[in-house]
């Protein structure tokens, strides 16, 4: 028993310290990535290729004075950021980012805890990200703030559903709603290949869900003046910064399980495949970001309740009548 | 269709771009040339038999449009042979902090004493070093008159 939880506790540290550092490095190569599009290079004056410049924005960011608005609600306003990153990681706990290991003759899945209705889990927690930005927004008793909240409840609320019905296709043909069973069940073919109007679908709706452009609108910086954390600032800022880029690793990492096999490859371990594909999945988030200007909210509304919603339909009924006929 | 289509290209020009060199210039390591006729930091030079230009007639000082230049002419005396005219100016000072790099002093100054040099890296900690006197433009007039001969 105590075996059991030992193992666990470590498995949370060693990923949550993991997630971190992934978090503290996706901001540099956001940085650099969308520099070099730009024709610019980006930071890299601290360290060698600007390598410490993660580092030096956390130290900043602690050092910095940390203001409440006299009209917010405190408690709120404290909560709000610890909800929006506690909400990013744990998301993290279902997913099968290895194959198992014998270690110390221990064999030891590469998963935190492989639940039986991993995917309910996975949609439930990402969904409880959006009371973090909510909540933020109502408790800065700002006017910016609150538009961004309210922008990203109504955003999240749409995009969440097509989000669900478009991996219905893929739990079709893998029989099973734990994460590990899904990963298995691509070991020959990804389900990219099977499901690949969901595959479209499923990753449009990560961009809406994870607030990223071309769908930022609870943040949108040139009209809203950062949305739901214009009051903030400091490390209360830092959080909500984590749990967006958090939000951004978690959503890569559920795409790949999902869609690109999970850690299924050959030649290379199986933890490093699955890194590889996170981290393509990420630099896509950041080329898009550099690509593509921002959605106007009506015309965000009416491609996810017009476009998305209706095709993600059809692709459930399409992969039914599929599955019927093959069996 | 026509939309997926433009959101491809965009894509496409955007990773392009990754791959070519930046533009960015290394600032304080490399630093760019200016133009021939760059506006910089102000400067007074010396004939070629080392008298003062100025004869301290303030024109400079009476054009500039913030007002940036205090000039005190005195008379030359045969102790005294700073410049070739009867006047010189015995005071001369230029806040920098206030010049708008107009060039106007430039243009008003009758015996071309007073020129622009391509230097522009004037930031300073103290107020006081703001205030350029006599004897440091005339300095940066040495100093312009080397950078020119480069530059030709």
């Amino acid at each position: 028993m105590l075996e059991f939880v030992l193992i666990a506790v470590v498995k949370s540290i060693v990923v949550l310290l993991g997630l971190l550092l992934m978090v503290a490095y996706l901001t540099l190569l956001e940085r650099r990535l969308v520099a070099h599009i730009q024709v610019r290079v980006g930071p890299t004056r601290v360290g060698p290729w600007g390598l410490l410049q993660p580092i030096a924005d956390g130290i900043k960011l602690f050092l910095k004075e940390d203001t409440i608005p006299s009209q917010a609600d405190r408690l709120l306003f404290f909560l709000a950021p610890g909800v929006s990153l506690a909400a990013a990681f744990a998301t993290f706990a279902v997913i099968p980012f290895g194959n198992e290991i014998q270690l110390l003759g221990h064999r030891i899945p590469l998963q935190i805890a492989d639940v039986n209705i991993g995917l309910l889990y996975v949609f439930a927690i990402s969904s409880l990200g959006v009371y973090g930005l909510i909540l933020g927004a109502w408790a800065s008793n700002s006017k910016y703030p609150i538009l961004g909240g309210l922008r990203s409840a109504a955003q999240m609320l749409s995009y969440e559903l097509c989000l669900v019905f478009s991996v219905i296709g893929v739990l079709m043909i893998s029989r099973s709603v734990s994460l590990a069973d899904v990963v298995a069940g691509q070991s020959r073919l990804w389900f990219v290949v099977l499901q690949p109007v969901g595959f479209l679908v499923f990753l449009i709706a990560s961009f809406a869900e994870v607030n990223r452009l071309p769908f930022d609108l609870p943040e949108a910086e040139n009209e809203l003046v950062g949305g739901f954390h214009t009051e903030y600032g400091s490390m209360k800022f830092a959080m909500f910064f984590l749990g967006e880029y958090g939000n951004m690793i978690t959503a890569s990492a559920i795409i790949t399980t999902l869609y690109l096999g999970g850690w299924h490859g050959p030649f290379l371990p199986p933890v490093v495949w699955f890194l590889i594909k996170v981290i393509a999945f990420l630099s896509f988030f950041i080329w898009v970001r550099g690509t593509l200007p921002r959605f106007r909210y009506d015309q965000l509304m009416k491609f996810g309740w017009k476009v998305l919603l209706p095709v993600s339909l059809a692709n459930i009924i399409v992969t039914g009548l599929v599955l019927a006929f093959v069996d | 269709m026509g939309i997926v289509l433009a959101i491809l290209r965009g894509l496409w020009l955007t990773i392009s771009h990754v791959f070519k060199r930046p533009v960015t210039v290394f600032y304080p390591e490399r630093k760019r040339d200016v133009n021939p006729r760059f506006r910089g930091l102000l400067a007074l030079s010396l004939d070629e038999e080392g008298f003062e230009k100025c004869v301290g007639c303030g024109l400079c000082a009476r054009i500039c449009p913030s007002c940036a230049i205090v000039v005190d002419a005195a008379e030359t005396s045969e102790d005294e042979p700073y410049s070739r005219a009867e006047r010189y100016a015995k005071n001369y000072v230029i806040d920098i902090g206030r010049c708008i790099f107009c060039g106007y002093c430039v243009d008003a100054c009758p015996t071309e004493a007073l020129s622009m040099t391509p230097r522009y890296e004037m930031a300073d900690y103290e107020r006081e070093n703001f205030l350029f006197t006599k004897s440091r433009l005339l300095a940066n007039g040495k100093r312009m008159t080397k950078q020119e001969e480069m530059l030709a």
